[in-house]
């Protein structure tokens, strides 16, 4: 009986301990951001719709946005559009998009067949843009508040759940056109 | 049968030969660093730090093409002078610690270090215990047991 104590409360802790950590466990797919509360990492890019003109993250901020990272290749973008679009529609806060290794003709001509749910996009043909916001895959999706902090940060595609219940609980009403 | 051994020989080099002058187009990554000790500290650290796409492989090893962008980003700072320490601070920055194969000391790292130590020391002091039992009973056991000895 003795002889069986210690290692039980050695052994006993120790399940409860890896209990804890697969149940506390986050989705293990996704990668907690450093970024969160931190601010969004600056650039100067072309955009899209013409090239002569430069998207400034600098001039972004002042309100809240939502920083979208997709290209023409990737199939999570081409599920999520729809929800882009509603997001365009629902007039809350606009979506910056972030072409990411991409064509440029290919990405414009993506947008005027599905229709074109940003503000303004920004072109990162080599992706330097896209490391210093720590992307590993498209779509990646960043909430940035006024003060150019992010905010929250979705991994993969948006859909209608993520934008209801993540991403608007998350911006005060106050922001919101209109009140 | 030597001899047909022997002429194989010459071939099998050539093959060899052949496979290592390959290796280096072969490679995932074609990067050459302009001094040996730059290549030195560029393999080091393509090989430290993670591929955040394919997560079990290193930067040194992934196809992908994120893969080869960080092995840019690596190489420009390295070029740039900038030290190994400031290379994986870059890239903790922007990917977190889970992009470090070996994972820094910090507090929350802590117990990962330690544990093994702590683990070791636990069983040399149950193993120093149990001896020292063992001991103990030794003496008494010195007088020999003659079985065949009918009481």
């Amino acid at each position: 009986m003795n002889r069986f104590l210690l290692p039980m409360a050695v052994f006993v802790p120790l399940v409860a301990i890896l209990a804890i950590g697969i149940y506390h466990a986050p989705e293990k797919d996704i990668i907690a951001s450093p970024l969160l509360g931190k601010p969004a990492p600056d650039f100067s890019l072309p955009d899209l719709a013409d090239a002569a003109r430069t998207v400034h993250a600098a001039d972004l901020r002042g309100r809240w946005y939502l920083f979208n990272v997709w290209g023409t290749w990737c199939g999570g973008c081409r599920a999520e559009h729809e929800t882009l679009l509603e997001i365009r529609r629902a007039n809350v806060l606009p979506l910056v998009g972030l072409d990411w290794k991409d064509d440029d003709a290919q990405a414009r001509a993506w947008l005027t067949q599905l229709g074109n749910p940003y503000a303004v996009v920004a072109v990162d043909h080599a992706g330097r843009t896209a490391i210093d916001y720590g992307v590993y895959g498209a779509p990646e999706t960043f909430l940035i508040n006024p003060q150019g902090l992010v905010v929250y940060k979705v991994v993969g595609e948006v859909t209608h759940d993520v934008w209801t219940r993540e991403i608007l609980p998350r911006v005060p009403r106050a922001a919101f056109p209109g009140t | 049968m030597r001899r047909t051994r022997l002429l194989r020989l010459p071939g099998v080099l050539a093959v060899l030969a052949a496979l290592a002058l390959a290796r280096g187009a072969l490679a995932v990554d074609p990067t050459e660093m302009p001094t040996p000790e730059l290549e030195q500290r560029y393999l080091a650290l393509t090989h430290e730090l993670r591929c955040m796409q394919c997560q079990n492989e290193t930067l040194a090893d992934s196809p992908v093409e994120l893969a080869a962008d960080l092995r840019h980003e690596i190489r420009d700072m390295l070029l740039a002078g900038k030290s190994d320490a400031e290379v994986r601070a870059f890239m903790v920055a922007r990917y977190g610690d889970f992009i470090l194969f070996r994972p820094r000391f910090t507090a929350r790292t802590a117990w990962l270090w330690l544990a093994p130590g702590v683990l070791l020391l636990v069983g040399a002091l149950v193993l120093g215990r149990v001896l020292r039992q063992r001991a103990a009973l030794l003496p008494q056991d010195l007088t020999p047991v003659d079985e065949d000895t009918p009481n």
